[in-house]
């Protein structure tokens, strides 16, 4: 993919001057935050000659405000972070950049400060950021770097990555995106096609065009290809698209239905059931040899299958126990155990890209919990509860899950909607993830770059 | 005298969660009343959304909730079906498999399929070829009753058979 590919970072040319001996902030994201971080984002400046590029070129009035914006959404989404109010800002943007006025920042009760410039060069977009300590009145991280000038939504994104990283201590998740169904029409004939969008869910595109049924997309680990399910010619089969050239094909030789695609953590194989004389088993192909291997063998339907960070292990579902309930076997399929025994059945597990935990889809009395457990089973934590929601898939440093959820209809039938959601893992920050159009089966990119 | 206290007392919780149990029965069977003619054990048995294969002959057959067992009624449909395409050997057919929406969405693909195909195995077992069959399982993708409500589900756990050509 073009965009992906254009992206450079010239130079890192300030590395945060760690100095011992001192505390800096630090955000906790291991539990619900009560108390967001307050965060000033400064406008990034900009010189009189830029801005007339900027506004000939991507049609803004003020491209280092609009990245701001971005900024702010994503911290702000996060729930972790609590952006303050521009109006508030005592201090120039760019005299903020050069050396803020801590004293002035602290008293708006911001905590850090984010300051930046945006400048053209040589037919480039170049961006420099800073954050800022303002009670310890220090410089925390300051890096550079140039793209394209369409391409300043992302430039955002990535400054929200480092930011993150740098309060957390952990990966962000800003600069990568979703793919998805989006769905129109009645709920008797919906019509679906695939898209992907930022994950902030801006720059929306369609992958197909709704004349045929199509599910459960899911990225490879370099976000170029996608695997799904499409009913092509009425023959549902695994399909694999190539984002950049637009090229699909079907996956296999299968006489029957495949469906529950996914790759392998390597990306060199996808996982998926196929459907013979009414029974489903899991299966693998290799994508450069095409040899296809039968994972499971067992009369019960076996599919969601999902692989382990290492490759080592696959979990899936199975009703071999006379129900829907989650198993772990190793990556040839030895080993099989059930590792789900709460009340109620239990779907789509899908290993955390960690490797510490699986988010299922779990149906209990009625209703529909997403949540997670331990690769053994133990540790069961139910996040979020509803009429109907399922489809679990990880941000890409784990810590947050995008799934969607059904509403019930009235007793006309009507009042029928899909919507993404997202949740974090301790539970808290639930929030609607919007879409141009209704949606289902979110599948979470990995970081588009690092 | 503290012992009769504590019986009169459990007495009276034995009275009154009696009360309650029989108000919690009774409330089901009027809410459930109206659809008891139409579900039995958990498969719709009416004619709502039923289409003809050919004249006097149903289109579907449903399923109770996760299951793919034919009931008696759908065997003797499913017979009815048998007997027509004996005699219309021209005739091909593909069985569609459907969900309730109340799974997940890749367990409910396999389902439809698992249904598709218990219609097809028994098509066959009346002397129908299984080349003259072909399958389609579509989930819970494509419901006739847009409802969120047992009778609605009901209706849709179905496996319905349509002339191919």
């Amino acid at each position: 993919m073009k965009i992906i590919k254009f992206l450079t970072f010239i130079c890192i040319f300030f590395l945060s001057i760690t100095s011992n001996s001192f505390s800096l902030i630090e955000v906790d994201i291991t539990r619900g935050n009560l108390n967001p971080l307050p965060v000033a984002v400064s406008p990034l400046s900009q010189n009189n000659e830029s801005k007339k590029i900027f506004k000939n070129q991507l049609n803004l009035e003020d491209l280092g405000l609009e990245i701001s914006k971005v900024i702010e959404n994503n911290l702000k989404k996060s729930g972790l972070f609590n952006p303050l109010s521009r109006d508030a800002f005592l201090q120039k943007p760019d005299i903020a950049h050069l050396k803020p006025r801590f004293e002035d920042w602290s008293l708006i009760k911001a905590q850090a400060l984010i300051t930046g410039k945006v400048l053209i060069e040589n037919d480039r977009l170049k961006v420099e950021f800073r954050l800022w300590d303002v009670l310890a009145a220090r410089e925390m991280l300051a890096l550079a770097f140039t793209t394209v000038p369409s391409n300043w939504r992302r430039v955002g994104h990535i400054i929200t990555d480092k930011v993150y990283e740098r309060l957390t201590g952990e990966k962000g998740y800003f600069d990568t995106r979703i793919i998805y169904v989006s769905e129109e029409g009645p709920k008797t004939q919906r019509v679906k096609k695939l898209a992907i969008m930022d994950q902030d869910g801006f720059n929306t595109k369609y992958l197909t065009l709704g004349n045929e049924l199509v599910l459960t997309p899911r990225f490879n680990p370099t976000n170029q290809m996608v695997t799904y399910l499409s009913y092509f010619r009425n023959l549902p089969r695994v399909y694999l698209l190539d984002i950049e050239t637009g090229v699909q094909e079907v996956v296999g030789d299968f006489p029957g239905m495949t469906f529950a695609p996914r790759f392998s953590p390597d990306g060199k194989k996808i996982i998926m059931s196929f459907a013979k004389d009414g029974n489903s088993d899991i299966y693998t192909m290799d994508l450069e040899n095409r040899i296809v291997e039968r994972i499971t063998n067992h009369p019960s339907i076996d599919t969601s299958p999902s692989y382990s960070p290492d490759g080592k292990y696959i979990t899936f579902n199975s009703d071999r126990s006379g129900y829907q309930q989650i198993y772990l076997m190793k990556s040839d399929g030895s080993n099989v155990k059930r590792i789900s025994f709460g009340n109620g059945i239990y779907g789509t597990p899908v290993w955390s890209p960690r490797g510490d935990l699986i988010a299922f889809t779990k149906l209990h009395k009625g209703k529909f919990y997403i949540g997670v457990m331990r690769t053994d089973g133990k540790g069961e934590r139910l996040l979020t509860e509803n009429f109907y929601q399922e489809a679990p898939s990880w941000a890409p440093n784990g810590r947050v899950i995008i799934f969607y959820r059904e509403t019930k209809t009235d007793k006309k039938g009507e009042g029928f909607s899909a919507k993404l959601w997202s949740i974090d893992l301790t539970g808290y920050n639930e929030r609607l993830v919007e879409t141009e159009t209704d949606a289902s089966d979110p599948s979470w990119s990995s970081l588009l770059s690092n | 005298m503290i012992l009769s206290k504590i019986l009169k007392n459990t007495f009276l919780v034995i009275v009154f969660s009696l009360a309650v149990t029989a108000c919690a029965t009774k409330k089901t069977t009027t809410e459930v009343g109206k659809q008891d003619t139409q579900i039995q054990g958990d498969v719709y048995v009416g004619s709502d959304t039923v289409g003809e294969l050919a004249k006097g002959v149903p289109d579907r057959v449903f399923f109770a909730t996760n299951e793919s067992i034919l009931t008696t009624k759908s065997r003797d449909t499913l017979r009815k079906q048998a007997a027509w395409l004996r005699e219309n050997t021209n005739v091909n057919v593909v069985i569609e498999g459907h969900a309730d929406e109340r799974g997940t969405r890749e367990y409910n693909l396999a389902l439809g399929e698992r249904r598709a195909n218990a219609a097809k195995d028994y098509l066959m077992t009346y002397g129908i070829s299984a080349d003259r069959i072909s399958v389609i399982s579509y989930g819970k993708e494509r419901p006739v009753d847009p409802g969120s409500n047992p009778l609605s589900w009901s209706k849709n756990r179905r496996s319905v058979t349509v002339k191919a050509n």
